[in-house]
């Protein structure tokens, strides 16, 4: 058994709740990355 | 840079298709309730009752025809050491000192036939079926010996025969489904003193185990296993202490095993569905780009080339027109010089008139005869 | 004193000694194990069924392979066209990495000769291995015909050469489904044991996690391979080969990186799910974070800054890491974390055996792509075919 959930509900909404935050990091971590990899080449404007 | 931003955005969706293909919860029988083959048989092991004799090991070794041990069955000091079946033994009895308790308890460990088991899953020949009277059978003679059997059961009981070089077998106990076809019970059963095994339809056995735990609640813990563990087993224990301390593991689930790999299975026709318009979706874009990009290509060289031919005209005409003002010029120049000439004639005639009109005719004729 | 001959001379090569050394062991073990059975050649047993045959010859093969439908992918389907001086080495390489895979198989199964039998005898289709089984066949052949124009043109077969050419699409779009299928059906062999592998390596997302590494596996494959022939064959690789390579580099490295840090946000959403964050704290999380931090994490941010400054050098390090990373990940699922419940002593390690086979193995992979790399248009374009590869 999970410690701390008692129902299936329960254990899915916490995680799932987990993992909408996480989707928010992602939607803002993953562009700034693309900027850091594409810094230098927006010189050549390849897009 | 060898990648554009928008063709690696083309990758990131690839990625991203996949993800909803194969998400872990998409069942691929939804809603759907097996409940095994009707009155199908099964073993109830009362762990409260064995006495750890071994004799159902020596009676399995024999009615499977087994190779003879190298320590006796009456060998009891074995007991301690903690065993799991192998190739050449179905199986063996674990003994476990428990902590407040007196006597040492005694556990026989043996294929559990699962109602829905792991291993018939994973087989990828069909080698292992569970077949109507309960038992799970293994068929060698389709058998490759890949032990995908060994790595899904989570009870850890098929063994296989790691010294036979050619024609290796999984090996595990086969609920003695010959002696059942001929009416007989089971090996290990039949020979038990304590009655700690007893043979009957499962639905019998779990009533049996219910009313023992009734009966006697000091005796026992209030739990069956086998009856929900990775969606129930035909083997079923009661026991007198907590399965985790027997090395009977509580933590597997009631989950049967098909499920756990249903969803990834779905995903198969799926995937092969929507790649197919994905992939030939991303060629068609990219060569429709590529299409795009020569018709442009092509535009701008049909430009360049229009508006060279029209300088090139332009420079033609200017040419031609500055040739016909050099000609006129030419011609009135000629025109101008052949009248002043003709003035001056005109005037050397008037001086010396009749030597001057003969050298006049002598001049044009041989000019006349020339353009002639 | 007799004067060594020229021929000794060119025979007895550094890199012939040691070959002929592994091959030799490896016929030996190979021997040992069709007439003593696996138990005289491995340290397998009941609770650890599979080894490194499996984990490694099998699971990282096949990842490792992956270049060959990721180059594919890239220059046909998404248009890259530049990339296909890619595509013939990384077609090879994937050719026979599954040739090796399956060679591996016929020493790690019992009966080999029965191999075919799910695909034409007894289907088990409730099984993934039956998956795999079908789409590796299938993916072997379709590579097989993927590599041939090369193979034609070596020969001068005209007419095949054409014909072949004809149905390359078909074959590019269809390895590229096997691709996906087998890929992520790899991991998820591993769904059907949540109580034997350890929490962090299991999730409902395996299949993904496979699939999605594979991708970036072959990227990095293709970069690092490109090194090492650039490094010992480097007369076969023609000038076009020699600069688009560099391009190839910067695009799959940051197509790489950016996968990776994708990769790394669906292992934390995988624990997420799973509410495994507990088993962070142990050792087995020490470990865990080892191989995402260490081998993903940490090689996508030096891929990016290896992008950024156009650092090809760096990007071919860093792609052995990757690869690297790639190895670990399959070994942890396959071997380390699985059975992390078992006592010590009863936990699997490769026997010196296990390990000389898997070394013969990728030896003879290597063997074979250097003959066929220094004699067929690989590395370099065919003068009759210029323009058509």
């Amino acid at each position: 058994m999970e410690p701390g959930f008692h129902t299936l509900q329960e254990f899915m909404t916490h995680t799932k709740g987990i993992a909408y935050l996480l989707i928010g990091v992602a939607l803002v971590a993953l562009p700034l990355f693309w900027r850091f990899l594409s810094g230098r080449d927006d010189k050549q404007k390849t897009f | 840079m060898g990648i554009t931003r928008r063709q690696f955005f083309g990758w990131m969706s690839a990625a991203i298709g996949s993800q909803v293909a194969f998400r872990p919860n998409a069942n691929a029988a939804p809603g759907k309730q097996f409940t095994g083959y009707d009155g199908s048989m099964g073993v109830l092991h009362d762990i409260y009752r064995c006495i750890g004799c071994r004799k159902c090991e020596a009676a399995c070794n024999q009615v499977n025809d087994l190779p003879r041990p190298d320590r006796p069955f009456d060998d009891l000091a074995v007991l301690k050491e903690n065993r799991r079946p192998h190739a050449d033994t179905y199986t063996i009895v674990n003994k476990f000192d428990i902590p407040g308790r007196q006597l040492p308890v005694y556990v026989k460990k043996q294929c559990n036939h699962c109602m829905e088991p792991a291993c018939v899953s994973a087989c990828f020949v069909k080698a292992l079926k569970k077949t109507p009277t309960g038992a799970v059978e293994y068929d060698a003679s389709l058998c490759v010996g890949c032990r995908y059997c060994m790595i899904a059961c989570p009870f850890n009981i098929p063994a296989y025969e790691y010294d036979n070089p050619l024609t290796p077998e999984i090996t595990k106990c086969t609920l003695c489904q010959p002696r059942i076809e001929k009416g007989q019970l089971p090996g290990c059963v039949e020979i038990c003193p304590k009655e700690a095994l007893t043979f009957g339809t499962r639905e019998e056995l779990i009533e049996i185990a219910r009313q023992r735990i009734r009966n006697f609640p000091d005796r026992y813990i209030d739990h069956i296993y086998g009856e929900h563990e990775m969606g129930g087993t035909s083997w079923l224990y009661i026991s007198p202490a907590p399965f985790a301390g027997l090395d009977m593991r509580e933590d597997l689930g009631t989950t049967p095993a098909p499920a756990l790999t249903s969803g990834a299975l779905a995903a198969v026709p799926v995937v092969v569905s929507l790649w197919i318009v994905f992939i030939t979706g991303v060629y068609a874009i990219s060569k429709r780009k590529e299409q795009m990009a020569e018709t442009d290509k092509q535009a701008a060289v049909d430009d360049v080339r229009k508006t060279e031919q029209d300088k090139l005209n332009q420079t033609v005409i200017t040419l031609r027109e500055k040739a016909k003002t050099d000609q006129e010029a030419a011609i009135k120049r000629e025109v101008k010089k052949a009248l002043e000439e003709a003035a001056k004639q005109a005037a050397q005639t008037d001086t010396d008139d009749s030597s001057s009109a003969q050298q006049s005719s002598d001049s044009t004729h041989p000019g006349k005869q020339e353009k002639e | 004193m007799a004067q060594p001959t020229p021929r000794a001379n060119t025979l007895f090569t550094p890199f012939n000694v040691v070959t002929g050394i592994i091959l030799l062991i490896g016929g030996i073990v190979t021997i040992l194990r069709f007439t003593k059975g696996l138990g005289a050649v491995t340290n397998l047993d009941d609770n650890n069924p599979w080894g490194i045959w499996i984990g490694f010859d099998l699971l990282c093969g096949v990842a490792l392979a992956a270049g060959g439908y990721v180059t594919c992918a890239a220059c046909y389907i998404f248009g890259l066209k530049k990339f296909r001086v890619a595509v013939r080495p990384a077609i090879l390489t994937a050719l026979l990495g599954y040739a090796l895979v399956v060679l591996a198989l016929h020493y790690d199964v019992g009966r080999p000769w029965r191999l075919p039998f799910p695909i034409f005898f007894s289907q088990g289709t409730s099984s993934l291995l039956f998956e795999v089984a079908l789409c590796v066949f299938l993916y072997l052949s379709v590579l097989f015909l993927e590599f041939t124009p090369a193979a034609f043109e070596w020969l001068h077969w005209k007419r095949a050469r054409y014909i072949i050419g004809k149905i390359s699409l078909v074959l590019v779009i269809f390895g590229i489904i096997l691709s996906t299928l087998h890929q992520s059906s790899l991991g998820a062999l591993f769904l059907i044991v949540p109580s034997k592998l350890h929490p962090l390596w299991h999730s409902g997302y395996l299949a993904v996690y496979f699939f999605i590494s594979s991708i970036f596996a072959g990227m990095a494959m293709v970069i690092f391979e490109h090194a090492i022939v650039d490094r010992f064959l480097h007369d076969e690789i023609d000038e076009e080969h020699d600069i688009e390579s560099n391009n190839v580099a910067l695009g799959f490295a940051k197509a790489a990186s950016f996968l990776m840090m994708g990769y790394l946000m669906i292992q934390v959403i995988g624990i997420a799910i799973d509410n495994d964050w507990h088993h962070l704290g142990t050792r087995w999380g020490l470990w865990y974070l080892v191989e995402m931090v260490g081998f993903v994490g940490l090689p996508a941010v030096v891929y990016a800054i290896g992008v950024r400054e156009q650092n090809i050098k760096l990007l071919q390090w860093t792609s052995g890491w990757v690869v690297l990373g790639i190895i670990l990940n399959r070994l942890n699922v396959s071997l380390v974390a699985f059975n992390w419940q078992l006592p010590l002593d009863q936990r699997y390690f490769p026997n010196f055996p296990e390990i000389m086979t898997t070394v013969f193995i990728v030896t003879i992979g290597v063997v074979l792509f250097k003959w066929i790399a220094t004699r067929m248009p690989v590395l370099h374009v065919h003068p009759d075919y210029p323009d058509d590869h």
